[in-house]
């Protein structure tokens, strides 16, 4: 099907499109690349007034890495982000994860912060920026900047914690520490779909090298990116000697995903407990690997 | 309410195009419905199947899923586009030929300008990587098997070429 009418706004700065959100408040739709909210437009799920579309606002189009973390504009595409070596070097989930997001061709025009204002619960990128405690920035003409972390910024299933006439403007992912690793897994349906269920593992370790922390993030179990400690659970061991599937089974049992047309709750539990497991082993290697190169 | 119209000028294949047409209007619909330019497919028009993949500024994109108006002062080419200003045809359209890469040839357009872009950022690529390269286009017919061949083929051709 095609796309309902609607006026078209394309502002060049960034101020213009603040302006122009602030005037249409809830009627505008934000488009970034456009991969998610054009299908809905196409599909008719979606008929906003105004469409306020920031691809031309190349300010906006920004990677910026520092030893703090990587620091990602509104404009940039997820295939651009997935070749910054920079950013990887820094915060490597975040490439891991955008591999598993559709396609090549889709990555091309979908960008990074679209996806996390898109709040999909089966999305890659919330999770990324849930189980690292990242933010997004968002701008507005009446009130300024404000950071919103990832905690509260996914509000429910395809809902930011956005206000009508805000901007994302950008999104911090802090940098992974010393002594630290991290992976990406999911089982999908077929290549490039959105996943059934997924796991992001962060797992640093401490200078006898033993298991000083260990996070999950898990997606397509709940309405909103599902973040589990597991510091306490695997206890301060080397990773030799860890008891990983206690930990999966942990996390097995902490998550209560719901049935649809893809898969069964249960199936999905059974899911996140290989997927938990397959990535905290993966992240404790890496970690223990990035300390064997130093 | 009528409609508010926007002149669209793009280039096409290397020569300047423009038609005045709504903000909805898709790049695909642009391209087939106001430049004539049938060779462009349309399948699932929500990015699925990948028949309406061309190249903007020369990075494959899905034409069902950018406005018309967002390809506005961009370099656009189709599958008309690609082959060489005499009418031959490019490697990669010759590989899908001899390969027999395409039966009812609906998805072809697609996986042409696709497998352009994939050839020139990996010029010899693993079976994986064309797997993973081609990934996001449906094909009814082949079973793929072909396209495969043919993507290895036109690598070949372009390598000789050189
Ligand atoms: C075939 C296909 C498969 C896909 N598979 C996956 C997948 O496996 N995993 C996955 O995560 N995604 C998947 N996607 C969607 C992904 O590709 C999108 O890129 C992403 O969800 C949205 O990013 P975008 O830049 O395209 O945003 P858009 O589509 O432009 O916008 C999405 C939503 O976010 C809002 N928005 C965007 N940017 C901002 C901003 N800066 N400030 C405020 N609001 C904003 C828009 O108003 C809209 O509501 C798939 C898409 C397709 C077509
Ligand atoms: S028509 Fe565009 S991807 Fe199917
Ligand atoms: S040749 Fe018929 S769909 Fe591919």
């Amino acid at each position: 099907m095609k796309p309902p009418p609607f006026a078209y706004r394309a502002p060049r700065t960034l101020d213009e499109a603040l302006a122009a959100l602030a005037e249409y408040g809830a009627d505008a739709k934000v488009l970034a690349g456009g991969q998610s909210l054009i299908p809905l437009l196409n599909m008719r799920l979606a008929a906003p007034a105004v469409i306020v579309d920031i691809n031309r606002i190349g300010a906006l189009d920004t990677v910026f890495v520092d030893a703090t973390g990587v620091r990602i504009g509104a404009l940039a595409r997820q295939r651009r982000v997935e070749r910054a070596t920079d950013a990887a070097r820094v915060q490597p989930l975040i490439g891991q994860a955008l591999r598993h997001i559709a396609h090549p061709v889709i990555r091309v025009r979908g960008t990074v912060v679209g996806s996390l204002a898109h709040a999909d619960p089966a999305a890659e990128l919330p999770v990324v920026l849930a189980v690292l405690g990242g933010s997004v920035e968002v701008a507005s003409a009446a009130g300024g900047r404000r950071a919103i972390p990832a905690a509260e910024f996914f509000a429910g299933a395809l809902e930011p914690a956005l206000r009508p006439g805000e901007l994302a403007v950008g999104a911090f992912f802090p940098a992974l520490g010393p002594r630290a690793g991290t992976a990406f897994a999911e089982t999908a349906r077929r290549h490039g779909d959105y996943g059934l269920a997924g796991v992001a593992a962060v797992v640093a370790l401490d200078d006898d090298l033993r298991v000083a922390a260990a996070r999950i993030g898990c997606l397509g179990v709940a309405a909103t990116p599902f973040v589990l400690d597991l510091t306490d659970v695997l206890g301060h061991r080397p990773p030799d000697s860890c008891d990983w599937s206690a930990a999966a089974e942990h996390a097995k049992r902490a998550v209560r995903p719901e049935a649809d047309i893809h898969a069964g709750g249960d199936y999905r539990r059974h899911l996140i407990g290989v997927l938990t497991e397959r990535t905290l082993r993966a992240a404790a290697a890496a970690a223990r690997d990035g300390v064997i190169d130093d | 309410m009528t409609e508010e119209r926007l002149d669209v000028e793009m280039t096409v294949n290397g020569v300047p195009r423009g038609a005045r047409v709504p903000a909805r209007r898709l790049l695909s619909d642009f391209l087939r419905h106001d430049l004539g330019l049938t060779g462009t497919h349309v399948g699932c028009e929500h990015g699925v199947c990948g028949c309406c993949t061309v190249l903007l500024d020369g990075e494959p994109v899905r034409s069902c899923l950018m406005f018309a108006v967002g390809a506005a002062g961009h370099a656009v080419t189709t599958v008309e586009g690609l082959a060489a200003p005499g009418g031959s045809p490019s490697p990669v359209q010759r590989a899908f030929a001899e390969c027999h890469a395409l039966q009812c040839g609906f998805c072809t357009p697609g996986f042409l300008c696709t497998v352009t872009a994939l050839l020139r950022d990996r010029p010899r690529p693993t079976d994986d990587e064309v797997m993973a390269g081609i990934s996001g286009n449906l094909c009814r017919c082949t079973g793929y098997q072909n396209i495969v061949k043919a993507v290895h083929r036109a690598s070949e051709l372009m390598a000789e070429a050189e």
